[in-house]
């Protein structure tokens, strides 16, 4: 199936992800904080799917109940028809804040979820995985030596090695460059086509979330509520001076309640 | 370091004795004997066999007190940090026991084991162990949550989790407070043998002024524990250096 078919059929697609009336609500200090208010959800298999709010809504706490992380206080998640009741290596999170390991080489951190397969498998694995995300050279590299964009890259090869369904991204890209992060955005996308994974890739950007996804889901502040979702129906690679584009980009830019002027 | 980046603190330590000589020299009272005269008493305690006896006592009863503090309180300390109700219930504890100096210990030392050996070496344990315990404490509370959340994503079991994920992501900050532990280890065992016990490098100050007022050799004696000490911490810290630990050290 070409990228343009999956962007255009994604939903028509067997339903992977069901989030069902989730509500998460955090008690601190004797004070309650709503964070995620009855959110329902269906994502397709082999969907990308971006997750797009201001800073501190909650799109965080949404992903982490996704993966299992931390269980919602209503509601619930299912997988597959399963329900998650905690992480799993079927589907894998991208840490936001670089959760390679830095004790580990780059061959180690890739390597490190292959603790089931055999050492050939392993190998051939870690060799695939290293070529696909570019880091050939690398292999006996230890992350403190490796640039931004190269962890980032390191910690998705770490992810699809053991072949997950899901890939969980949590503003895998916040801490790049503007540049380097343009660089991530194809190279995910070219990953995301050759290994068919369904994507959550939350962002608070938006421009990034109208360039890689075939749906958006905007969110409100606080509590987060989804405000609206916006099907992308454009085909990759994208033009981004397209009128059609513009016109996605805008709208969301509405929606989230600014005037795209500076 | 090459030895031009070398000469210049050689060059300094050498400026510095030669001023003590000097100072020395200049007057009569014995205030300090001079660098000199801590030489000749260097030589001394090593034509008579002593220095090397010494130095070997004293490493003897640092390595067995500290070793056994290291084998109980390391695994302790990362038990408890690991374990969050263990370390609500046991750290009130710790901190009780924490400011008493490990000196104050020695009148009980001697009650228990009697002068000896074995009640300088669980002095040296006693000043270890807490720190060790500390350390191991502090380091599991200070790995970051995203190393246990992706460990437990990629589906290791409770063991793998503390193996594969808790033990390297501690190394570095233990081998930190290990090397600051043994410092204190030191300190406290040339205490311990200026009472406990009658050998050792701490017993050879004692008895150096006590036969005689040879303050060449106490000079001396604490010219040793100063080197010793000196070669204790480098040793601990290569340690650091170790490739895949130097994550841990770096300022990135």
């Amino acid at each position: 199936m070409s990228q343009a078919a999956t962007a255009l059929t994604g939903r028509a697609l067997k339903t992977k992800l069901r989030v069902e009336g989730i509500d998460m609500v955090f008690n601190r200090d004797g004070k309650t904080t709503s964070v995620l208010e009855n959110i329902n959800l269906d994502v397709a298999d082999g969907e990308f799917l971006c997750i797009l709010g201001p800073s501190g809504c909650g799109k965080s706490t949404l992903l982490n109940a996704i993966a299992g992380f931390l269980a919602p206080t209503g509601g619930r998640v299912t997988i597959d028809g399963e329900a998650v009741t905690g992480p799993d290596p079927r589907r894998i999170f991208v840490f936001q804040e670089r959760g390679v390991f830095p004790w580990l080489t780059v061959e180690g951190n890739i390597g490190f979820g292959l603790f089931k397969v055999s050492r050939e498998e392993r190998e051939r694995r870690i060799a695939h995985y290293i070529k696909l995300v570019g880091l050939q050279g690398f292999e006996k590299t230890y992350p403190q030596e490796l640039s931004g964009g190269m962890k980032q890259r390191l910690e998705v090869a770490r992810a699809l090695a053991v072949n997950p369904d899901m890939l969980l991204l949590d503003e895998p890209f916040g801490a790049l460059d503007s540049i380097t992060r343009l660089i991530m955005r194809s190279e995910l996308l070219r990953i995301w086509e050759a290994e068919k994974k369904t994507i959550i890739f939350v962002t608070h950007d938006i421009e990034e979330a109208v360039q890689l996804s075939d749906r958006v889901v905007v969110m409100s502040a606080r509590p987060a509520r989804i405000q609206q979702i916006v099907e992308i129906d454009i085909p990759h690679p994208r033009d981004i001076s397209s009128p059609r584009y513009l016109e996605l980009r805008d709208g969301i830019f509405e929606q989230i309640g600014l005037a795209h002027k500076v | 370091m090459n030895w031009k980046s070398r000469i210049g603190p050689v060059a300094f330590i050498f400026l510095l004795l030669l001023l003590w000589q000097i100072g020395v020299s200049r007057q009569s009272a014995a205030i300090l004997p001079g660098p000199i005269a801590v030489l000749k008493g260097i030589v001394e305690l090593v034509e008579r066999g002593l220095l090397l006896k010494y130095i070997v006592a004293s490493l003897f009863r640092v390595t067995w007190g500290y070793a056994a503090a290291a084998l109980l309180g390391i695994p302790l300390g990362l038990a408890i940090g690991w374990y969050r109700r263990a370390d609500m219930a046991l750290n009130p504890l710790i901190q009780v026991f924490r400011p008493i100096s490990p000196l104050a210990w020695i009148p009980i030392a001697i009650l228990w084991f009697g002068v000896g050996d074995t009640a300088a070496i669980f002095l040296i344990f006693l000043a270890s162990f807490l720190p060790l315990v500390l350390t191991g404490i502090n380091a599991v509370g200070s790995i970051p949550t995203v190393y246990i959340n992706a460990g437990r994503n990629f589906g290791l079991s409770h063991m793998g989790l503390v193996y594969r994920v808790l033990y390297p992501a501690v190394i570095p900050q233990l081998i930190i407070g290990m090397r600051i532990t043994l410092g204190i280890a030191w300190l406290v065992v040339v205490a311990a043998e200026m009472i406990a016990v009658n050998s050792g490098l701490g017993f050879l100050i004692v008895d150096a002024r006590n036969a005689g007022n040879r303050y060449d050799l106490v000079v001396a004696g604490m010219v040793m524990i100063g080197v010793i000490g000196l070669l204790l911490d480098t040793g601990m810290r290569s340690l650091e250096k170790i490739r895949s630990l130097r994550w841990g050290y770096s300022e990135d």
